[in-house]
This record gives structure tokens, C-alpha cells and sequence, in this order.
């Protein structure tokens, strides 16, 4: 351990050094005429001048703070001022783009963000997350500061500040397929969930009160789960579409080999692994001796169950579904290339097309999906745990 | 209160449980004791039907327990464990109303239940009420439990070595505890351990258990000094034998009444017991003490050499 370091913080001095780096080495933005030809770089270093050196002053009060030794509330202050950074770079992006445009908004030009940008971006919200750390034990504040986080970002982009960006104007050019496609891809998100904890949770509780049912029914899940996703919609394609031929009113339900319903089924069979393996670990974790006492104190079965075992259980169930629910997110967008529709069909028509900015159009909403449902799962088990512990 | 009449038990073919035959009168402190094995936790666990009896007969309050629904039964019974069993996502408060809220007793019967409880088993309830379980040490989970098992006022009260998991100063508090409040209320209590001094301090009556049989039953003092087979001398005696016989007497039963000691020792207490005053005179090097009663008041001398004879009193 070095004694009497000037640095208190070398995570910080890291992080803060990695995004100087990252802003001076890597391109921000890029810049094209038109959507078909690559755009050139434009380096964060030829945007500054005038007010907008402004953005640079977060950076050197992060790099003091660095040198200081900081208590209690203090780390808030750095985590304030990577919010300020990140939302300065988010502004500067923006009104740079509509600077190139010379306010056009019917331009075909494109600007769109550089990977300086994104390594800065990441860099802030990296910054902040150390400091939320090191403010607080407490798991319910650390995931609400770090949501709180995009409020400034949520913002700009609320009052249009960002529409210049190419990513925002894909949106314009085809915003009610963006947000028909966002509606599905939530739909067969719940479409997933519902009837796989309606399965999943029965069957976990099979397996927690049967011992011998356990060995082959997580056999046969997790063979399941080594089908790669592609294979499993195709497997599916021959059995649906004969049954839809077979009983025509299924397929005048819309179920055919191809489209939502074979989506839905698979990834509901990707999702019973995680799941009775959670429900199993949450039902294995009730101690024997609470059980008993239940029982001796004259509970019946049910409430035994509904009273006891399910409440205990509960963090690490809906830790099994928050796994799933993420899952569910990303695989979803592979659906689309069986005409599930999705945020898949999105990032897939710009592959298609090779407009990497349509691609993003598709990609970054399913990732955000990701990190929020992934936040509120995490966010009720918290509550449930701190509640008793 | 509760009737053993031949009761027998099984587990995959092999007996666990012979025969037994036994009597728990009301307000009577049993202890069942014996090694591991030897089925006293299944004799307790059939008493409130966590164990299912296969032959035999057991009464409880002069019926048949297949009369009663298992779960009313076991309402009428508080139930303690030695890993205790608290439930972790419940108070303190919550634990303790357990079976007044499965009787769907009036909250504030409960509030109030609650509150005499805690001050039962010296617990602060301004305190403890909201606690989880896992902020408490391991006696006042104990503590907690055991206010569990009383909350409804249970006409009995079955105890699965309680204490087993406690260390040896915890231990002996909620010993005092129990016996207090089983002074207290003349509740019928059977209790399981094979702690043999926490048998002898604690019962009205031992029952003696090996291979699913009763050995011998009788007071603490009949097991020590009338063992009824050599296995039951070697289970009670062993080199502590002498101890612990002196230990279920009061120093009052060998007191010369009306003596007078000149020298200035810290006087014995008359309801203290004879290990207690053993312990005095070996630590303080002397033949004789001064004897006083709860109030102070002298009552007569101690003298050594009295220990070893059969006083009147036995």
C-alpha cells in the first residue's frame, strides 16, 4: 500500500485519464453528405472553441478531485460532475449537428456519433457508478443514482436538442414503424414472461418436492438451451405450419410456421432453464427448521407455502426472471428474421441496407430495454431484501 | 393431559418407537432424555402429529389426538426447536403473533400479547418488536422463540432441545427462564435433550428413552439414587454422580437449625443448592458456614462434613 500518495483516487485519475485519451485519439462525430457514402471524423479537439471549453472544465475539477480525499456526501460531487460531463458532450454532439446542417432540417446529410463519443459516454456513466459506490452500501440508492444518471441525456432529447443526429432522424423518417416495432418487441417480451412463469413456477415446484423429477426435467431444459436460437425457430417452422394446416382455425389465430407464435414458443423454452433453476434455488433456500416450525405452529399446507415459503423464496425467483426477462430482450431480436416483427426487424433492415445508423436505430432501444428492465427486477429484489435484512 | 398408551413408530420397517407407554400429568415438567437415536424427538414430534403414529393410542385432554385437525392441535401446543426456526421475513413482533394471528385474535389482543411476551423473556419491546430475526444474537432469537411458542397461551408447550445451540451462560439463563415461567403459569411442558443437567435442573419428572423404549421415568432424584439397570447408573452417574446429587438439594435441607457461627463469611442462602454451597467451602477454605433465609434473616449453620450424609430431607 503506498503511504502519503498525492493520488486518493487512481480508479478516478484511470477513468478520467482513459477519456482524454479516448477524446483526443477517436473520432466524435462523423459527418456525410448523404447516408450511403462513409462519413469523415471529427475529432472532440476541433469543436472547442469559444463557450464551448467550457466542457473541458468538469474534466480538470474530476482530475483534482482525484488528488483529494473525499468523505461521505463529497462523492456525490464527482458523480455530479461526470453527469454535467456527459450531458456537455451529449449537448455538443447535438448542436454540432445541427451547426453542420446550417439548421436544414430537411438535409440528407448525416452526423452521427463517433466512437470518441461512446468511449466518453461510457467513460462518464463509469465514473459515476465508482463514486455512487463509494457513496453508499445501500443497492435500492446505488441503482436509483445511477438511473438518475440519463435524466439530463432523457432531456436533450426531449426538447430536440438532438435532432440533428442522424440516429434521430432515422427515427423521423420512420418513426411510426420505430415505435410499432418498439410495441412489439415489448409484446413479445410479455408474450415470453407470462406463460413462462405460469410454466416455469409449477414445474420448479415439481422438481423442489420431488426430488427424483429433478435430474431429467433440467436434462431436458438444458438441452434445450444448447439448441442455438436459429436452429430452434427453424425446428419450429415444419411442426407449426403442418399444425396450422391440419386445424385451420390455429392458423386463423395467426398460428403458422412462421411469425410470433414460433418466436413465442421458443423463447419461452430458452426461458425455463433460468427459471425452474430459480425457482428451485429460491424454494431449496427455505431453511428445513423454518419449515417445521410453520407446520408446528399449526399452518397448513397452503399457508406454509403462500406465508412462508413463497415470501422467502421470492428474491431469488425473481432473480430467475429477471435473467430470463434480459434474455428474452436480446433474443427477441432474432425473431425478426422469422417475421416476429421487433426492434429485430429494424436492425436488420439497416444490415440489410448497410445503414449502420438504422442498425443503431434497432439496436440501442434494445439494449436500453435490457438495462431497464434489468434495473427494475433489481430494484424490487433490493426493496424485498433490505426490508428484512 | 397427554396419554401414551403402547405407542409404537416406524421409519422404512424399523421400529424407532416401542411400546411406550406414559403419562404427562397437567402442569407436570417432563423431560425426555436419551442419546441420539434413542426416539425422543419422534415421541415429542407424535404428540402434536409432525409424526404420525402407527400403532398404539395417544390422548390429549382424554381425547384421541386423530380426533383433532392436526393443525388445531398443534395451535393448542406452542412449539419450540433448537435451530429455532424464527421465520426471516418477519419481525420480531410478527414472529411472536404467529399462532394468535392463525386463531384471528383482534389486533390489538395481539399487540398487547406481544408486549407481556417480550417482558416474559427479558426482552425490551420497545426494542425488539420491529427486529428482523437476523439482528438478534443467538439467545435472544431463542428468547423470541420460545415467546413464540407461548403466544397463544398454549395448554402445553413442546420443546425440541431448545437450547442446544446456545453456549453454556445463555444456556443457563433461559434454563431460569423456563423453570420460571413454567412456576409461573403450571403449564404442562415437555422437553426433549440429552443435556443431563439441564434434565435434572429442569424436570418434575425424567423419562429415560434408549432404542424407542422407556429405560426408567421418575423424579431427578429417583433416576440418581434408585437407578432402576446399569445403564441407567452409567447414563446419570459417571464421575459427576456425587454433583449432581447435590445439586437437585437446597442448602436449607442439611442446615443444624438455630446454630450460630461467630466468623464473618458471606452467608449461605437456604434455597441455594448444595453444589452451590460445595463450591463456597472448597473456595473459601473452611468447615463451617453461616446460613440465612430469602430475607436475610439467620437460620443456622452449614457443615461440611454434612454434605456426605443422607440428610433427613432425603
Amino acid at each position: 500500500m503506498a503511504h502519503h500518495s498525492p493520488v486518493k483516487n487512481r480508479v478516478l485519475l484511470t477513468l478520467v485519464f482513459l477519456l482524454l485519451l479516448s477524446g483526443s485519439g477517436l473520432a466524435f462525430l462523423s459527418h456525410a453528405p448523404n447516408r450511403l457514402v462513409s462519413g469523415q471524423g471529427i475529432s472532440l479537439a476541433s469543436l472547442l472553441h469559444g463557450y464551448t471549453f467550457f466542457v473541458l472544465l468538469p474534466v480538470i475539477l474530476l482530475v483534482v478531485s482525484a488528488f483529494l480525499t473525499l468523505f461521505g456526501r463529497s462523492h456525490l460531487l464527482v458523480m455530479l460532475l461526470a453527469e454535467i460531463l456527459l450531458a456537455a458532450l451529449v449537448w455538443l454532439a447535438g448542436y454540432t449537428a445541427v451547426q453542420l446542417t446550417g439548421g436544414n432540417e430537411d438535409s440528407i446529410a448525416r452526423t452521427s456519433l463517433g466512437g470518441g463519443f461512446w468511449a466518453a459516454a461510457a467513460l462518464c456513466l463509469l465514473i459515476a457508478s465508482d463514486a455512487i459506490s463509494r457513496f453508499t452500501r445501500n443497492h435500492t440508492l446505488r441503482i436509483l443514482l445511477n438511473i438518475q444518471m440519463l435524466i439530463p441525456v432523457v432531456l436533450l432529447l426531449f426538447y430536440g436538442q438532438l435532432s440533428g443526429l442522424s440516429l434521430l432522424k432515422e427515427y423521423d423518417n420512420r418513426s411510426d414503424v420505430f415505435n410499432d416495432a418498439l410495441w412489439q418487441h415489448l409484446g413479445i417480451l410479455f408474450g415470453t414472461l407470462v406463460p413462462a412463469v405460469l410454466i416455469g413456477l409449477p414445474v420448479g415446484l415439481l422438481c423442489h418436492r420431488h426430488v427424483r423429477w429433478r435430474g431429467p426435467v433440467l436434462s431436458v431444459l438444458n438441452i434445450i438451451q444448447t439448441v442455438p436460437s436459429i436452429a430452434l425457430f427453424g425446428l419450429l417452422l415444419a411442426p407449426l405450419a403442418g399444425l396450422a394446416k391440419a386445424l385451420p382455425w390455429l392458423g386463423e389465430h395467426g398460428i403458422s410456421g412462421i411469425g410470433l407464435a414460433p418466436a413465442i414458443i421458443a423463447l419461452v423454452l430458452y426461458s425455463l432453464l433460468p427459471l425452474v433453476r430459480g425457482v428451485i434455488a429460491g424454494l431449496d433456500s427455505v431453511p428445513e427448521a423454518v419449515i417445521e416450525s410453520a407446520r408446528g405452529m399449526g399452518m397448513n399446507r397452503g399457508q406454509v407455502f403462500f406465508r412462508v415459503q413463497m415470501p422467502i423464496a421470492l428474491p431469488v425467483i425473481l432473480t430467475g426472471i429477471r435473467i430470463v426477462a434480459v434474455q428474452t430482450v436480446g433474443m427477441a431480436m432474432v425473431a425478426a428474421l422469422i417475421g416476429a416483427g421487433g426492434l429485430g426487424a429494424i436492425m436488420f433492415q439497416g444490415l440489410l441496407s448497410s445503414a449502420l445508423d438504422l442498425v443503431l436505430l434497432g439496436v440501442i432501444p434494445a439494449v436500453l430495454m435490457a438495462v431497464v428492465v434489468d434495473s427494475i427486477f433489481k430494484f424490487a429484489v433490493s426493496i424485498l431484501e433490505t426490508s428484512r435484512r | 393431559m397427554i396419554h401414551f398408551k403402547q405407542v409404537s413408530k416406524h421409519f422404512a420397517g424399523k421400529a424407532v418407537v416401542r411400546d411406550l407407554t406414559l403419562e404427562m400429568a397437567k402442569g407436570e415438567f417432563t423431560v425426555l432424555i436419551g442419546t441420539s437415536g434413542s426416539g425422543k424427538s419422534t415421541t415429542l414430534k407424535m404428540i402434536n402429529r409432525l409424526e404420525e403414529h402407527d400403532r398404539g393410542e395417544i390422548l390429549f385432554a382424554g381425547e384421541p389426538i386423530e380426533k383433532f385437525r392436526a393443525q388445531d392441535l398443534r395451535r393448542r401446543m406452542g412449539y419450540a426447536i433448537q435451530s429455532i426456526g424464527l421465520f426471516p421475513h418477519w419481525t420480531v413482533e410478527e414472529n411472536i403473533a404467529t399462532v394468535p394471528q392463525l386463531l384471528k385474535w383482534p389486533k390489538a389482543k395481539i399487540r398487547d400479547r406481544v408486549t407481556k411476551l417480550l417482558e416474559l423473556l427479558s426482552l425490551d419491546p420497545k426494542q425488539f418488536r420491529t427486529r428482523y430475526p437476523h439482528q438478534l444474537s443467538g439467545g435472544q432469537q431463542q428468547r423470541v422463540g420460545v415467546a413464540r411458542a407461548l403466544a397463544s397461551d398454549p395448554e402445553v408447550l413442546l420443546m425440541d432441545e431448545p437450547f442446544g445451540a446456545l453456549d453454556p451462560v445463555t444456556r443457563a439463563t433461559l434454563q431460569e427462564e423456563v423453570a420460571r415461567i413454567h412456576k409461573l403459569s403450571h403449564r404442562t411442558i415437555v422437553l426433549v435433550t440429552h443435556d443431563i443437567d439441564e434434565a435434572l435442573a429442569l424436570a418434575d419428572r425424567i423419562v429415560l428413552l434408549n432404542d424407542g423404549q422407556v429405560v426408567q421415568q421418575g423424579t431427578p432424584l429417583e433416576l440418581l439414587t434408585k437407578p432402576a439397570t446399569p445403564f441407567v447408573r452409567d447414563f446419570f452417574g459417571g464421575s459427576d454422580m456425587g454433583l449432581r446429587l447435590l445439586s437437585l438439594q437446597e442448602v436449607g435441607s442439611r442446615t443444624r437449625q438455630g446454630e450460630y457461627y461467630a466468623g464473618n463469611e458471606k452467608p449461605l442462602v437456604a434455597s441455594m443448592s448444595l453444589s452451590q454451597a460445595l463450591s463456597k467451602f472448597v473456595a473459601q477454605q473452611v468447615q463451617q458456614l453461616p446460613v440465612v433465609d430469602e430475607q436475610g434473616q439467620p437460620v443456622g449453620v452449614l457443615h461440611f462434613a454434612d454434605l456426605t450424609t443422607t440428610g433427613n430431607a432425603v
